[in-house]
């Protein structure tokens, strides 16, 4: 193949094709061939481009210049400025947003172009999130007076419910389909509760979206409560985000002002008001059910399911709990349709996840890229690679929900459907990313000391599982672990999985099972040659007294 | 700066202004404990006992409540309260060595006040900052990509 100077890319979607997309295509043709460049430039029509504001839109590479929208009469202009003299042909260009579409993720994975691609970061770092204005002025608000005026609470449930919409709150669960079972529940009234509880280790995505685009939160929370008929929502909070919860805090009284939230909104009598819940301190509120039990004033433990918040929620009334990052999807999917949506991830797992980058690569940080990335290309496009060109040995997805991911499954697609195939879970999004130089012994220690300060004590297989299990990881660290305290340690991640009462307990023996699972002989070599292979471990062939976590009041086994 | 309770007036005031801000509901109830908890630094026991009588509750139930949050307690702390996160990626990122200097430094078990009321030292899960890890939290001050040798640097900036 002969190497090629610039590409040219010109957007196909109906609507740029309705505007004269195919003459902008072939007098683009007729120009480069004029000016006899027609073997330097490749010209090529692409679909949607995931933008719709400026189209048709014609994107030149490598420099990825977006020019939009272009109609067949300024062609001349643009291949004599751009091409000819090699300078960007003014007052063509589309406004300086950044390209969100597949396009821009296909080229990124030739190497050209960061493929980020933000849908619910898309305005956070753009706009002021202290400004109802920025917000409306980037399309802020136009979801909700679509839905309220033009759309059934039907139609908003079919069309998220077509969008493939999964909730990124650990589950996956499809967010369509818990709005129908609200929707159809019986009791009035019905509430929207969105969990900003955020606690998982590693993760801090839905603050990021709250204090950088706290108004698309409340414009998903009022489409979500004229979907299932509730007028009343909780913003469950983590006590620690004070600068988010003044930013809600900010925005919704910004949003009453303004008609957004309120009565009679778009005067279509629909009426929706929200009010910030702010939390204490305690991840297991993050579980929906502690969480309602939570704000009702209680101790943050989970209740018994079923009955499911769908039905019996807060105040024992129908509730939809959901996630930032999920409903902050909702705005641009009623917005743009949910066939829209669906030209980002995989069939089965569609749109963007946010993922936070930590450990050992050279880059961390917050991306939004499409579903079905692969790990080996988060490491390698986001992360810049790994810290002092060290090899990867395992990445851990962050929390309770999470797993560990050994490096052989690093080109494993992330997403719902390809990770629950290989017996992986997404987590919540956090990619803690670890070198040859991490003890597996050693990382499962600090997770099930996660579990056990965190366990709510509720039921027994948790509170005393999470610290038995504790302690033998912690003797197995020292030197000090037999071949008993192995098969105890096999038995309990079976117990806790088996018998906990919530998600806390049975994903806590998820590390045990990981690191039996793929790093059997590593845990091994602590026990039967008293040695720590990546060299973490104390191994003081002491035993040494752990301090109990002072808040439940439990003194050790 | 913490309020120190001088007299039965203060009390009554500042249980009377959370419970006005927050409404004496029982959803209210973790609010104005929070609430409370930073005037004070923690819930004194002659606070709990307005709080339980303005809001109508067993005080057992408000205890039973406030034992069960982090960001509440039942105990006196020191002026400056000073978090560690334990969690796995500030761990990754070498976290013990920064514990290890904080606890010799101080001299403090975790959960431990020191004998001059100046500092209390805890240990905390995840504080949504791990980009930075280790991350330490003192009062309302956060400190990211913190290394053993920045810890007393650190320290010194409170009195
Ligand atoms: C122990 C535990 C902690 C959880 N923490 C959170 C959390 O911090 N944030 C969250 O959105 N969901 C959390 N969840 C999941 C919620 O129970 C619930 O599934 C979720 O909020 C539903 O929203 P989604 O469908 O939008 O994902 C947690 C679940 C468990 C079992
Ligand atoms: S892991 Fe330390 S702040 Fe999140």
């Amino acid at each position: 193949m002969k190497p090629i100077r610039s590409l040219m890319l010109v957007s196909s979607d109906p609507e740029s094709t309705r505007r004269g997309a195919q003459e902008v295509h072939r007098r683009l043709h007729r120009e480069i061939k004029a000016l006899d460049l027609d073997d330097e430039v490749a010209v090529s029509m692409i679909g949607d481009v995931g933008r719709h504001d400026a189209l048709p839109m014609v994107i030149v590479y490598p420099e990825a210049v977006i020019y939009g929208p272009v109609t067949p009469e300024d062609v001349h202009f643009l291949v004599e400025e751009h091409l000819h003299k090699g300078r960007i042909a003014a007052g063509l260009q589309a406004s300086d947003r950044e390209l969100s579409g597949r396009i821009a993720w296909l080229s990124a994975r030739r190497g050209t172009l960061p493929a980020e691609q933000r849908i619910v970061l898309a305005r956070v770092g753009l706009i002021d999130p202290e400004n109802i204005e920025d917000y409306v002025m980037y399309d802020g608000y136009q979801a909700l007076g679509k839905a309220l005026t033009t759309m059934s609470p039907a139609d908003v449930i079919n069309e998220i419910g077509k969008s493939g919409l999964k909730g990124r709150g650990g589950a996956g669960f499809p967010t369509g389909m818990k709005w129908r079972f609200v929707s159809q529940a019986n009791g009035y009234p019905k509430y929207v509760i969105c969990n900003a509880d955020e606690s998982e280790p590693g993760t801090f995505k839905d603050r990021l979206i709250l204090e950088g685009d706290p108004h698309s939160i409340i414009e998903a929370m009022s489409i979500t409560g004229y979907a299932v008929g509730a007028s009343q929502g909780y913003i469950y909070i983590r006590g620690e985000y004070a600068l988010a919860q003044d930013r809600l805090h900010k925005a919704i009284s910004q949003a009453r002002q303004l008609g957004f939230l309120g009565e009679n909104l778009f005067g279509s009598g629909f009426n929706f008001d929200i009010h910030v819940h702010i939390g204490a301190g305690a991840y297991i509120c993050g579980e929906e059910t502690a969480l309602i039990e939570s704000i009702e004033g209680k101790r943050g433990e989970p209740r018994s399911r079923p009955p499911y918040p769908t039905t019996h929620g807060l105040w024992g009334k129908p509730s939809v709990v959901n996630n930032v990052e999920t409903i902050a999807n909702v705005p641009s999917i009623i917005r743009n349709g949910a066939a829209w949506y669906r030209h980002f991830g995989t069939s089965n797992s569609p749109g963007t996840k946010v993922y936070t980058i930590l450990g050992n690569v050279n880059v961390t940080g917050l991306i939004e890229v499409p579903m079905g990335i692969t790990l080996r290309e988060v490491i390698a496009i986001y992360g810049k690679g790994m810290k002092n060109s060290a090899s990867l040995k395992l990445a851990q997805t962050g929390g309770s929900s999470g797993s560990i991911i050994p490096a052989s499954l690093q080109d494993t697609p992330m997403d719902f459907d390809s990770y629950a195939r290989t017996g992986v879970s997404l987590g919540s999004g956090a990619l803690l990313i670890c070198d040859e130089d991490t003890c597996v012994v050693d990382l499962a220690k600090v997770l099930l000391n996660f579990f056990r300060r965190e366990s709510c004590g509720k039921c027994t297989p948790c509170r005393v599982g999470t610290q038995r299990a504790h302690q033998i990881l912690t003797a197995i660290s020292e030197g000090i672990g037999t071949q008993r305290d192995l098969d105890d340690l096999q038995m309990l991640s079976d117990r806790l999985t088996e018998f906990s009462h919530c998600g806390l307990g049975q994903t806590s023996a998820v590390p045990i099972r990981d690191i039996f699972r793929h790093f059997r002989a590593e845990v091994d070599a602590h026990v039967q040659l008293k040695v720590c292979p990546a060299g973490a471990c104390p191994m003081s062939g002491q035993w040494v007294s752990i301090h109990w976590a002072g808040k439940s009041g439990l003194s050790p086994m | 700066m913490l309020t120190s309770i001088q007299s039965e007036q203060d009390v009554i005031s500042i249980v009377e202004s959370a419970v006005t801000r927050h409404g004496a509901k029982s959803e209210s109830l973790v609010p104005i404990l929070s609430e409370i908890n930073q005037e004070f630094g923690y819930l004194p026991g002659e606070v709990l006992s307005e709080v339980s009588r303005v809001l109508n509750m067993p005080r057992s139930h408000l205890i039973s409540v406030a034992s069960f949050y982090h960001m509440l307690s039942t105990k006196p702390r020191g002026r400056h309260l000073i978090q560690f996160c334990e969690s796995a990626p500030c761990h990754v990122m070498h976290g013990r060595q920064v514990w290890q200097i904080l606890q010799d430094e101080l001299g403090l078990e975790p959960g431990q006040t020191s004998a001059d009321g100046k500092w209390t030292l805890v240990t905390s899960s995840c504080l949504g900052i791990c980009g930075v890890g280790p991350v330490i939290i003192i009062d309302d001050d956060t400190y990211g990509n913190v290394t053993p040798e920045r810890v007393p640097d650190i320290l010194a900036r409170y009195v």
